[in-house]
């Protein structure tokens, strides 16, 4: 292409072309894929404040729907903590996914000339975060509320290695559902089922942990969290192309 | 610059290109213009390497399709009907994520010089939530040549605009994204594309029907040449 | 317009034969069970559904990836057949399941493993099913699905395995795990009902499958047709 053609119309002369881009590594432009949700989220906080409030409304539903007292309480906390960080976080997967399709942003993701895992890992760190702020909240709103110490350092591992395990899954069938005519509706219902096994083990490492059971128990459902999320995130890498690709 | 014989593309089994030839010399702004459902939208976007050819042969500045599509997206710009813009940040953030999802390294200057190229550098900290229309698809344009791209695509740049935007719209696309680059655009407005464009390919049923340059069309006028490609 | 071949015509009526035989096996030649009675019949069919429920997932998840790589559409047309003729099987295995639990565990329903992970992959397939519903372009709708099948493939193995761990640690109030025993002790005649439903379940299953690529291939062509008057 001619490129000393014509400058005299231009407002502002072009920058030299060949120096301009080059293609980001896939670490780079993760980064800046996280970056750039991070930033839209501290402006708004849309999506953790949603989150968050519903997170608070499942508690306390489960409050007068259990009768959490003391005893009960001991036995079911776990399974209540879970249970809403699952419902939240797929509040948080549809409204991160939605934001880049509905402006066609997402469009915009693939015609960068950076790798399709970049989009995904993006995506995936930035649901994590988003997940782990509301956990870090609603933990201490819980353990005012019920009078437990839910702030214990190995309850947290367990929570972190849950919530790889679902966002890792999440992430990619978000992307699917998003492109499906039902939408939002679709999430759970693809997520659930292919989420139990996870949702399982960390409901059962962090009943054991609260309950104060042998750690051999609770290596157990530990190494088959780790083990999934390893599995999962592998094959969500494997195949999130063909979930974008047309 | 771009060279495309005979292009497929099915969606299941409907046909929606078949067998399309077309090519675009360096520097050319091609219009492509047609009826609804004649493909255009799909052809712009297997071009955009967002979606695959089915068969045929596909080459964008140099390299083939689908295949090499990560050199092909390093030097594509791409203006939608959609802004791909995030609500939430501000129009210099927008920039700066795109720059650097297009690993330019010193994206500053960059930065403002795009900025000011759509008059847009006194809106920089400003969210693109609170945008018109118009400088929303400005702002567009502007995350469209920040990598400065030896190909210009524009799907439909004007829907949703205003006739004044529309004006705006389009010393922007002249000045800014059409000028030294090669340009593929699809339109329905006759009128704008008969402003911008070099060249006029109708799409239609999948292939090109007819094609003309400025220059056939001294004695004729564009709607005149539609109908007539269209009937044919 | 293609008839029915005729391997496929002879394989319906084997397949009708082998159901035949082989309910007469379990139902009259296979001798009563000493301790659950009659009832225990139910169980040569609830092997068999099974087996082939999850044969059917198994190949789901195969021609998931052969699809992925290939883009061939026949292979979407065998991976719906295989998801769909395996979950009326499923179905079948669980409600059998469950009129054999009735009078052997008191119960219709218990949370073991094997009940448990069998609800949830029809879950999953399910889920399947209703992804695809909400993708108007089929191939869009074969590379979703092929996605997913490959999920559930991934994970349904990994609840199994969850729920059994869990399971061992705290034994549950029904003998879930006796009933590995009870099916040990199978006399000579049981073991021929046995493996004889295995047999039957699975030409019936590739006969089922033939049947449902086979209409797949016919839904196709009516719509090529569609498409050719409309044009």
């Amino acid at each position: 292409m001619d490129k000393n053609k014509i400058q005299k119309d231009e407002l502002i002369p072009r920058a030299k072309r060949s120096s301009l881009s080059s293609r980001p590594s896939l670490l780079k432009a993760t980064f800046a894929i996280v970056q750039k949700d991070l930033a839209a989220e501290f402006r708004s906080f849309e999506l953790v404040s949603a989150m968050l409030v519903f997170s608070l409304l499942v508690i306390i539903i489960f409050n007068f729907a259990l009768e959490l007292d003391i005893k009960v309480r001991q036995s079911v906390t776990a399974g209540v903590l879970w249970t809403t960080f699952a419902f939240a976080g797929t509040l948080g997967l549809n409204r991160s996914m939605s934001t880049e399709k509905d402006r066609g942003c997402m469009d915009g993701l693939l015609l960068a000339p950076v790798d399709r895992s970049a989009i995904y890992f993006g995506k995936a760190i930035s649901n994590l975060a988003f997940m782990l702020i509301v956990e870090t909240i609603v933990l201490p709103v819980y353990s005012v509320l019920y009078n437990v110490n839910l702030f214990r350092l190995d309850l947290i591992g367990i929570i972190l290695l849950g919530s790889i395990g679902y966002v890792a899954v999440g992430t990619l069938l978000s992307a699917m559902s998003v492109q499906t005519r039902t939408r939002e509706v679709l999430l759970p219902i693809l997520l659930f089922p292919v989420a139990i096994p996870v949702l399982l083990a960390a409901v059962k490492a962090s009943n054991g942990l609260l309950t104060g059971a042998d750690f051999a128990e609770v290596l157990i459902p530990l190494n088959i969290l780790i083990v999934y999320d390893v599995v999962f995130i592998a094959v969500a890498f494997m195949v999130f192309d063909f979930v974008v690709e047309e | 610059m771009i060279e495309v014989k005979k292009l497929v593309k099915r969606f299941g089994l409907k046909n929606i290109l078949r067998g399309l030839n077309f090519s675009v010399e360096p520097g050319e702004f091609v219009a492509l213009l047609g009826p609804n459902g004649a493909g255009k939208t799909t052809f712009l976007r297997i071009l955009a390497t967002l979606s695959r050819p089915s068969m045929g042969h596909v080459k964008v500045a140099g390299h083939h399709l689908p295949h090499e599509a990560a050199q092909v997206r390093a030097k594509l710009g791409v203006v939608s009907h959609m802004p791909l813009l995030y609500p939430d940040l501000t129009a210099e953030e927008n920039l700066r994520f795109y720059a650097q999802m297009y690993g330019i390294t010193n994206y500053q200057p960059r930065i403002t010089e795009v900025l000011e190229m759509v008059g847009l550098e006194n809106r920089r900290k400003d969210l693109v939530r609170t945008f018109s229309r118009g400088m929303q698809q400005r702002l567009a344009i502007g995350r469209a040549v920040i990598h400065d791209p030896e190909v210009m695509l524009f799907d439909e740049p004007y829907t949703g605009l205003d006739q004044d935007a529309s004006e705006m719209l389009d010393e922007v696309l002249r000045t800014v994204a059409a000028e030294g680059r090669t340009v593929v655009m699809t339109s329905h407005d006759l009128a704008r594309a008969e402003n911008l464009a070099t060249r006029f390919d109708i799409l239609s049923r999948g292939v090109i029907a007819a094609s003309a340059t400025q220059e056939d069309l001294q004695n004729t006028n564009l709607l005149a040449f539609y109908k007539q490609a269209l009937v044919d | 317009m293609q008839t029915k071949p005729i391997a496929l015509k002879i394989l319906d009526v084997v397949s009708i034969i082998l159901l035949a035989i082989s309910t007469y096996l379990a139902l009259f030649f296979a001798p009563m069970e000493l301790v659950m009675g009659q009832v225990q019949r139910v169980f040569y069919f609830h092997i068999g559904t099974a087996w082939v429920g999850l044969l059917g997932f198994v190949i789901a998840a195969l021609t998931g990836i052969v699809y992925l790589i290939t883009k061939d559409m026949k292979w979407d047309r065998f991976g719906v057949a295989a998801v769909e003729v395996s979950t009326v099987f499923f179905f079948l295995t669980i409600v059998l399941g469950s009129i054999w639990a009735r009078p052997a565990w008191n119960t219709w329903w218990t949370w073991d493993p094997r009940l448990t992970t069998a609800a949830v992959t029809e879950l999953i397939y399910v889920a399947y099913f209703m992804l695809r519903q909400g993708i108007d372009d089929p191939e869009k709708r074969a590379r979703f699905g092929a996605v997913y099948t490959l999920l559930g493939g991934v994970s349904a193995p990994i609840t199994f395995m969850v729920i059994r761990l869990f399971r061992t640690i705290h034994p549950v109030i029904v003998g879930a795990a006796n009933a590995n025993q009870e099916k040990m002790s199978m006399t000579g005649d049981m073991k021929i009902a046995f493996f004889f439903a295995l047999f039957a379940f699975t030409i019936i299953f590739i006969d089922l499958i033939w049947h449902r690529v086979r209409l797949g291939g016919l839904e196709d062509k009516v719509e090529q047709l569609k498409l050719k008057v409309s044009m």
